[in-house]
């Protein structure tokens, strides 16, 4: 039997989860407070996901750039890509929370939604 | 101008604070900011992580600070941008707030009651005493933050980080995100100052190298950062001569603590704990001066703000009772003439020993506390199956058992009211860390 040991980042508490594997399979999950720590060590054991936040550039608005993330996780893997993706991406003031900035990034199925302001 | 309530501060504790406030019945107050929009240090914390304990959902800072600043502004609570309060004073019972700005130059308020809400500052270079030449490229890791999430302009391209506190290690990524190359991180203490998920997402995600106890013993470059000299260090944090590195990068980002923004509270006549930074307070996280109120980073610095938010809506409502109480034992003086005789206040010290480096409040008045009060405090190091002992005089009123604790995580615990009014003659209650 083989263990491997996670932080959770699902939350701030940081739980640290020890998943026991048996020829690659998950046999038990311990050491999380919360059903989200056993999803995220599951998915870190086989598709890690990470919500991505970074700037995509604006005109004409009270700041050059505005902040946006992925609406939800996206593979780990994706991430660069992802951000590649952004930087041809340029708006017009005014940009509003919410505002999807750029659809099905890197066809992963999730969008790009503004997370401020941008008057 | 008069007002009941005047609060320092727009961010995240000044918003939540002032909501609290309006919503128990407090109508005249005000909000002064400094800064060109309400929202503070949040606006710039373009991460993710935030409200999962308020809203039950992960939001980045701005989405935070905009749920509730929509609140406050639909409440109506009135508020002045970019004005600087540059001085409180006492007078009598009431408070003198001298804000300056530019359509109104220097204007004083009388105010009933205050409520500091300014937040912290970063410890910069200077208070670090690192030697060397003084190049460009040396930023404290929350200035380059601002360059980056809101000027949208890079600080540099080769990156080394010293200290392992939350903004580090979150620049860490963020720079890493815009194309930098972020060479290390370097950690005094044998244990980072940053909550353990974010060594996890932003550096072993990124395979950036933590080296713990190291520091920076030289910088490099005449104009411009050229390299730093890292070294390791022993138990009482000397650099061990024969392990200096030169480690080429043109950038140097400083995420060595957060000292809370005090200055106003000084020249006011607040008392200060020698650990925060930040005032002593009561249950009711009142100073020591009556009717002036903290919470927030000013108070201690917090790792969430979810507890930020929580804590100024105690201070908000605390302040508020503290307005329509005055209110009423100033109407039966004036009806009466004669003050009605005060209870005595039951104040019950709160003490840090064993491991506990200090605890918010320091003093509870029992006649004063709310059903259930939650009491935060910081240990001073690592700790592994360890129990969180609470003393109320000699005997033991809770334990409970943590698996781990660490100074870059608040431990919370929550004393009943209950419990402690139930006890003869209680003076002091005492949180210890318990190793055996």
């Amino acid at each position: 039997m083989e263990t491997k040991e996670f932080t959770c980042i699902r939350c701030p508490l940081g739980c640290n989860v020890v998943a026991s594997l048996e020829d690659g399979k998950i046999i038990s999950i311990t050491g999380n407070t919360c059903p989200r720590g056993a999803e995220y060590v599951t998915n870190e054991l086989t598709d890690p996901k990470r919500i991505v936040t970074t700037l995509v550039k604006v005109t004409g608005g009270e700041n050059p750039v505005v902040s946006v993330k992925t609406a939800s996780d996206i593979p780990k893997g994706k991430i660069f890509e992802c951000l590649d993706a952004l930087k041809s991406v340029n708006l017009k003031a005014p940009v509003r929370i919410g505002d999807v900035v750029l659809k099905n990034v890197c066809d992963c199925g999730v969008d790009i939604v503004a997370t401020s302001n941008v008057r | 101008m008069d007002k009941d309530l005047v609060i320092i501060g727009g961010g995240p504790a000044g918003l939540a604070a002032a909501i609290a406030a309006k919503e128990a019945g407090i109508n005249d107050l005000l909000i002064l900011e400094r800064d060109n929009k309400l929202g503070g240090i949040l606006n710039q914390c373009i991460h993710n992580g935030f409200g999962l304990h308020t809203f039950k959902e992960e939001l980045t800072g701005p989405e935070y600070a905009a749920r509730f600043e929509d609140k406050a502004l639909a409440l109506e609570i009135p508020y002045k941008l970019e004005t600087m309060v540059v001085d409180i004073s006492a007078k009598g019972e009431d408070k003198l707030v001298t804000y300056m700005n530019r359509a109104e130059g220097l204007v004083v308020i009388r105010a009933k009651a205050v409520i500091l809400c300014m937040g912290c500052r970063e410890r910069s270079r200077g208070a670090l005493n690192i030697p060397g030449y003084r190049p460009a490229g040396i930023y404290t890791a929350g200035t380059a933050q601002r360059y980056v999430n809101i000027e949208g302009r890079m600080p540099g391209k080769e990156v080394v980080i010293l200290g392992s506190g939350d903004i580090g290690l979150i620049m860490a990524r963020r720079m890493t995100f815009e194309g930098a190359k972020v060479k290390l991180v370097a950690e005094l203490m044998p244990y980072s100052g940053g909550l353990k998920r974010n060594i996890a997402q932003c550096l072993n995600d990124f395979d950036i190298p933590l080296l713990l106890s190291h520091t920076v013993v030289d910088i490099k470059g005449k104009e411009r950062v050229e390299a730093v000299v890292i070294a390791e260090v022993d138990e009482h944090s000397k650099p061990i001569p024969g392990t200096e590195q030169e480690v080429k990068c043109d950038t140097l980002l400083l995420s060595c603590g957060l000292i809370p923004e005090n200055e106003l509270s000084n020249a006011l006549g607040v008392s200060i704990n020698r650990v925060t930074g930040g005032p002593n307070v009561n249950e009711s996280l009142e100073t020591n001066i009556k009717g002036v109120f903290a919470c927030g980073n000013v108070l201690h610095v917090h790792d969430l703000v979810d507890y930020v938010s929580e804590e100024a809506t105690q201070a908000g409502k605390k302040a508020a009772e503290y307005l329509t109480g005055a209110e009423r034992e100033h109407e039966s003086e004036n009806n009466s003439g004669c003050r009605s005789e005060k209870n005595t206040d039951n104040a019950v010290s709160i003490k840090a020993t064993d491991g506990v480096r200090y605890i918010v409040p320091s003093v509870i008045r029992l006649n004063h506390m709310d059903d259930r009060q939650i009491v935060r405090f910081r240990v001073g190091a690592v700790y592994k199956k360890v129990a969180i002992q609470v003393l109320a005089g000699d005997k033991e009123i809770m334990n409970l058992k943590k698996q781990a604790l660490a100074p870059g995580e608040m431990e919370q615990v929550i004393l009943q009211k209950s419990v402690l009014s139930g006890i003869d003659d209680l003076k002091e209650i005492t949180i210890r860390v318990k190793t055996d």
